[in-house]
């Protein structure tokens, strides 16, 4: 992270992270669907993991390009979330120091 | 590519699905992107972690999406598949006459007061609006409703573990546990906004090409249309004709009643007004979401933006139990009265129908993407459920009531041991949702229990400045008696007084509910000493100064970011799909 004073959210953002997963959902049923077993049987003639695998790296493409676009501006001081008791997760650790 | 990863010796049955490497690859990628952010949120690793989870100044599409999706759970996803497979479109009166009029009003109504009163639960509030006797009941029930509700979740994510495996149901329920478990302490939900909004996603990219499948394998919706088949029981009784399951209204199959007029009143009061508003305006869990934004107008809006997606859920859960019902030899075998073998309990039902779809259309690949949405949505749901006992327990039950003022580890410790003995409960809750052939059924019974009595006491008690103390905890123990009462009455298995098929005796018990709290906190409450209004101040509707409960900034944005407009688009939206279907 560089000092410059608008700092954006990066590989965090929420959209980069849906992004990224769906991305990598679409890369894997569109290799299924031109190189694994198609199963045409079951899908009634539809090459599902194909046309699924295409549609999700437009999703996933749309919104690493909304993030690019209009980048999340993230504060110069972020207070850490407090430990939320309705969520029994183990608890946070102490910030690193700079 | 034909490699299947052979279920381990302990099999008892094969497995329903025949999951693949490429399939499991897509559940640890999905397990690895939530673990990890948990991980991540809680090393600090990034401010940017910070900034998403703290759920400040979040733009509304992300806190309205976190809002539907921690409710796109099991309830969602398997019961209303479920129920469209049994009954078909009145299902959709779930979304478009419960959900989302109660969402509307939660976020134009209720969300003010929430917002304003700064209250963390709803025991919570009923300790500050009516003290210590209503406070106690409240807390029980609700951590009793919890464990319930969790089994239900446990039990679901069973089903999976087991078509997956081929377990018996009992081992794969303590490895679904122990998942749940991991799943906590792990950290996965620690990172809420980001698995919430992961698992929307995740679930539409598994249930619209199912639904879409589907739909070209029977012919389109004509197709669909044609080939529906009648319901009927296994004594031979048509519970739903065709006919009856080809129209949302008047829902005769839905309500139970044989009369069209019953049966709108029925679902209109019962299933919208009394149980689903009881369920949305009460359920913290929920409503949560919305209290972490950063100004009462954006609280108001969370509940409000969500209900946009919301309206078009019934597409991808009800529709796919819809075609199961026509495409499923097994579903099309239990729908004309027979008990073919298969599914969970080794005898296929209704709750089976989304599994068994997955089963017969999805290719593998996408059957992987389906599973990893399902676990998700469960798991989730699950631990929102733990967590929500967890907390209940500790500080509104323990702390309030058992041993005060210990240190904070004590309480942490406290919490931990009521994580671990909540999810061993679990697996016994989850042993009596298996009995019930559609999960709804048990749900909504449980709703109206609980829910109903609520939120009269709740809509009551906010309102009415005259109801006392003592009438706030007499009403909610008299309406979930009544509830209880008219239960066993309409059980047939029980006292079998009178019978009411599908979920009409849900929606009788829980609007009785609701009419013996009103009935009760209202005479009560004349006959009982009211608390000083001064101690009302945000928490009664004439008691709170007008400017406390709305935004002054509002008034100068468009009309698309403002609370009310948007409501008022919604409604329509709802009404148009209401005359449609």
């Amino acid at each position: 992270m560089s000092d410059t004073t608008k700092k954006t959210a990066g590989a965090f953002d929420i959209r980069n992270f849906i992004g990224l997963l769906l991305g990598l959902y679409g890369i894997i049923l569109t290799l299924m669907g031109l190189f694994g077993d198609k199963e045409l049987d079951k899908t009634g003639g539809v090459n599902a993991n194909l046309w699924t695998g295409l549609a999700l790296l437009v999703v996933a493409a749309g919104f690493m390009a909304w993030a690019k676009a209009r980048p999340t501006v993230v504060p110069d001081h972020v207070e850490r979330p407090p430990d939320d008791e309705t969520r029994p997760a183990p608890r946070n650790k102490p910030k690193p120091k700079h | 590519m034909s490699v299947t990863l052979s279920p381990v010796a302990l099999a008892a049955a094969e497995p329903l699905i025949d999951a693949n490497v490429v399939d499991y690859l897509m559940v640890a990628l999905y397990f690895a992107f939530v673990m990890g952010i948990g991980l991540a949120a809680r090393r600090a690793v990034s401010d940017s972690i910070d900034f998403f989870l703290s759920g400040r100044s979040l733009p509304a599409w992300v806190t309205g999406l976190a809002f539907i999706s921690a409710n796109l759970g099991a309830v969602e996803i398997m019961g209303m598949s479920a129920n469209g497979a049994q009954i078909g479109l009145p299902t959709v009166h779930y979304f478009w006459v419960g959900a989302i009029p109660a969402m509307l009003f939660l976020g134009v109504v209720m969300m003010p007061f929430y917002y304003g009163s700064k209250v963390r639960s709803v025991p919570e509030f009923m300790f500050r609006r009516f003290g210590t006797g209503a406070h106690l009941v409240n807390a029980i029930s609700f951590a009793l409703a919890q464990l319930l509700i969790a089994g239900v979740n446990l039990y679901l994510l069973g089903t999976i573990v087991q078509a997956l495996l081929g377990w018996p149901l009992w081992v794969a329920l303590i490895v679904a546990a122990v998942i749940v478990l991991s799943y906590i302490t792990l950290g996965g939900l620690s990172a809420a906004i980001y698995n919430e909004v992961l698992q929307f996603f995740v679930i539409v990219a598994a249930l619209l090409p199912l639904t879409l499948i589907g739909l070209n394998k029977v012919g389109g919706w004509d197709g669909l249309m044609d080939k529906m088949q009648p319901a009927i029981d296994a004594e031979g009784e048509t519970t739903a004709t065709v006919a009856e399951q080809a129209s949302s209204w008047p829902g005769t199959a839905l309500s139970g009643f044989d009369s069209s007029i019953l049966s709108v009143v029925g679902i209109v009061f019962g299933l919208g007004f009394v149980l689903s508003f009881g369920y949305w305006t009460t359920n913290f869990v929920e409503v949560q979401r919305a209290m972490a934004s950063n100004s009462i107008s954006a609280a108001r809006k969370t509940p409000i933006i969500g209900a946009f997606p919301k309206m078009f859920i019934p597409f991808i859960v009800i529709l796919p139990g819809m075609i199961a019902a026509v495409l499923v030899t097994e579903m099309v075998e239990l729908k004309n009265g027979g008990t073919p073998a298969g599914g969970a309990s080794g005898e296929v039902k209704y709750n089976d129908a989304l599994l068994l779809l997955m089963r017969d259309v999805l290719p593998n690949g996408l059957l992987g993407l389906a599973i990893a949405g399902l676990l998700a949505a469960f798991m989730a749901g699950m631990a929102a459920n733990i967590s929500a006992f967890n907390t209940v327990f500790s500080y509104d039950l323990w702390q309030r009531y058992i041993r005060k003022d210990r240190s904070d580890d004590y309480y942490l410790r406290i919490g931990r041991l009521a994580t671990v003995a909540a999810t061993i409960i679990a697996i016994f809750t989850a042993s009596i949702a298996g009995n019930f052939s559609n999960i709804m059924d048990y749900l909504q019974t449980l709703f109206g229990f609980f829910n109903a009595p609520l939120f009269a006491t709740f809509i009551l008690g906010m309102f009415w400045k005259r109801m006392t103390p003592t009438a706030g905890w007499m009403g909610l123990v008299s309406g979930t008696l009544s509830a209880v009462l008219v239960w066993l009455a309409g059980n047939p298995d029980i006292l079998g007084w009178f019978s009411l098929p599908g979920q009409g005796l849900a929606f009788v018990a829980a609007s009785t509910a609701f009419v013996v709290d009103i009935v009760v906190s209202v005479v009560v409450s004349l006959a009982t000493e009211p608390k000083p209004a001064s101690e009302l101040k945000g928490l009664v509707y004439s008691e709170t100064p007008k400017e406390d409960l709305i935004d002054p900034d509002e008034a100068s944005k468009p009309w698309y970011q403002r609370t009310v407009p948007l409501a008022l688009l919604a409604s329509v939206m709802v009404l148009v799909l209401n005359f449609i279907f």
